[in-house]
């Protein structure tokens, strides 16, 4: 009995749960991003207004129980083609998470792990990308590489692989500074040297000895990544150069709702609580995930 | 102090360097024809077109391309927008003072309203007034900047008729009555912006005071029998305010993208505006001229940044 205890108390990931079940404003976080989610991946199996369907008669309508978040200039319904967005704009968050944790990680475990000069070149390059002016370099590359992009992929898929990129290459900069500063101090430990001691390679070290100890960092940092690119996402679709217009993208669908404030207000509202509701509840799961992980709190 | 001057100095120009590059690789890279507009344009014929590509040295080598435009931009020559055939350098000094005037007063606005509330925070924490500002400020970073500024219209220039709609960029202040309507105008794209500053400067100067507030000498201070106020004016906010600045440093692209963001919603005629609309029209030469201003805007400010490090660190040698 107070063997088992014991085992799940000096679990990290067990005690780590237990510390964030009990973080009101994460646990809110948790639930309002999953019904989000569950929304756009389900709701439109149910809800089965056409995101598309373009009606002249019902245009600007505020909302309604036909319409229960109004619709646009064309007609269109906006809870369907929110749901549609959703699923766009989740998209590239994650996918951008994963390109800006994987360079993240690799370079800085690289730093971290070899130190002196391969150090010194690579957080050079790190200090530069932080130094980059980000989103007018973003606006540049896409207006330069969007056409031939949606050549290459189609007008979806290569936008959507181009702002994944971008946005990706763009923003790995914290978790490598996290992940080598973790790496400089785990390496001299002693159980790294017992394993260098009986012959493990770096590549394995890396991976197999460090790299898990610095797994709560990483997840924290992905976890603001994902915020970070759906705002940065709809910022440049905000600005009218994401997605194509057919594409209604969160921040599309304010570029498109910023005419009409004063005759359709609600236009704006919708799709603006929809990116403020996901960027804040993803926020408040990193906030409660940095506190859970940390074993001073 | 001069030496650490000169020393940042030195070490940013690698950096601009490095960003000149970056820029210019990015369009030599890039698919489809510098000339824009011209390429595409039926009444110029291929003959004609081959001798504007060689007046404009586009038949010679990317490296050396670079090295002219380099070399001239730092002149302050940065050639004529496709769009209007003015000098780029004319239109972006028309606009960089209303965008660092913007920039500027909403940081500073931001400062001042982050600082006490930070710091009350920070000294009551865990208490009600804690709770409710942190939550204030939580709320107020997750909210885009974009949004912000479109229910700040939809509230205050639509519903309540406070402030005027768009930003008139053709107003002269040349008496009182003009220039409280340029106040009246500006107060809405200023106020989104210093809001989102301030919700970011909170939560970096209550961290900073709180981790300060846990140290020896602050209890030595309190036992001496100075008072609270004392203690925090005198001896914590100065150790504070260090890792303060390096979070504000790192922190300097955002509040430029903040700006831009701004500018457009607002239609506020500053250099962000100016880059969305080079964009929409394919103006090149404006596009690079405006990326790079952006990128030695930024280096700039970390320069400062780092001298104000040094300023209040006595520790840090270089």
């Amino acid at each position: 009995m107070t063997v088992i205890e014991r085992q799940t108390s000096s679990n990290l990931w067990l005690d780590s749960w237990r510390k964030f079940k009990r973080d009101r404003p994460a646990i809110f976080g948790l639930i309002t991003i999953s019904i989000i989610v569950l929304a756009v991946i389900f709701a439109p199996l149910v809800y089965t207004t056409s995101a598309d369907k373009i009606d002249f008669l019902a245009s600007s309508s505020p909302p309604s129980w036909q319409h229960p978040f109004g619709t646009n200039d064309l007609g269109q319904d906006q809870l369907a083609r929110i749901l549609l967005g959703g699923r766009i704009s989740l998209a590239v968050g994650i996918a951008s998470m994963l390109v800006a944790i994987f360079l993240g990680t690799i370079v800085g475990a690289i730093a971290g792990f070899y130190g002196g000069v391969v150090d010194g070149v690579l957080m050079r390059i790190t200090d530069l990308f932080l130094a980059l002016p980000q989103l007018p370099l973003l606006l540049l590359i896409v207006y330069l590489f969007r056409e031939s992009m949606k050549q290459l992929a189609g007008a979806e898929l290569g936008v959507f692989i181009l702002i994944v990129l971008l946005i990706g290459s763009l923003n790995w900069m914290s978790v490598a500074r996290l992940v080598r500063a973790d790496f400089l101090k785990l390496r001299e430990m002693e159980f790294v040297s017992a394993a260098r001691a009986i012959g493990a390679k770096p590549t394995r070290l890396i991976w197999i000895h460090l790299f898990p100890n610095v797994l709560s960092v990483i997840i924290v940092a992905a976890t603001l990544a994902v915020g970070n690119a759906i705002i940065t996402e709809s910022t440049l679709s905000f600005l009218g150069l994401g997605f194509p217009p057919d594409v209604p993208t969160w921040g599309r669908m304010l570029f498109e709702a910023k005419d009409y404030l004063t005759s359709a207000p609600y236009m704006a509202v919708f799709p603006g609580m929809a990116i403020f509701l996901t960027v804040l509840s993803i926020n408040y799961i990193g906030d409660g995930l940095r506190d859970a992980f940390d074993p001073k709190s | 102090m001069g030496q650490i001057f000169i020393k940042r100095l030195l070490v940013t120009i690698p950096t601009l360097i490095a960003i000149s590059i970056i820029i210019f690789t990015i369009l030599v890279l890039a698919p489809g024809d510098p000339l824009g507009e011209f390429a595409s344009n039926p009444a110029i014929t291929a003959e004609v077109r081959e001798n504007i590509r060689r007046s404009l040295g586009l038949d010679r080598p990317a490296y050396i391309r670079y090295f002219k435009w380099f070399g001239s931009f730092i002149r302050g020559d940065m050639g004529y927008s496709f769009n209007s055939r003015s000098p780029v350098a004319e239109l972006l000094w028309q606009r960089l003072p209303t965008t660092l005037l913007v920039v500027g007063l909403a940081y500073i606005i931001g400062l001042l309203i982050a600082f006490p509330l930070g710091i009350i925070s920070a000294v009551k924490r865990y208490s009600i007034t804690d709770q409710i500002i942190t939550t204030i400020a939580f709320l107020g970073f997750s909210i885009p900047p974009f949004f912000t500024g479109l229910l700040f219209i939809i509230i205050f220039s639509v519903r309540l008729g406070w402030f005027p709609f768009i930003f008139n960029s053709t107003l002269q202040v040349t008496d009182w009555q003009s220039l409280i309507a340029q106040i009246r105008q500006s107060i809405m794209p200023i106020s989104v912006l210093a809001l989102y500053h301030a919700a970011i400067l909170m939560r970096f100067i209550r961290s900073a005071v709180l981790d300060e507030l846990q140290q020896e000498y602050v209890r030595t201070a309190l036992s001496k029998g100075l008072s609270q106020f004392a203690v925090i004016k005198s001896h914590v906010l100065r150790n504070a305010l260090i890792p303060v600045v390096t979070l504000i440093a790192l922190d300097i692209p955002t509040i430029f993208t903040g700006a831009l963001v701004t500018e457009q919603v607002f239609r506020v005629p500053g250099i962000g505006a100016l880059l969305i609309e080079s964009i929409y029209r394919s103006d090149t030469p404006v596009v690079m001229a405006i990326t790079f201003i952006y990128g030695i805007l930024i280096v700039l400010f970390n320069l400062i940044a780092d001298l104000i490090y040094a300023v209040l660190d006595p520790r840090v040698k270089y």
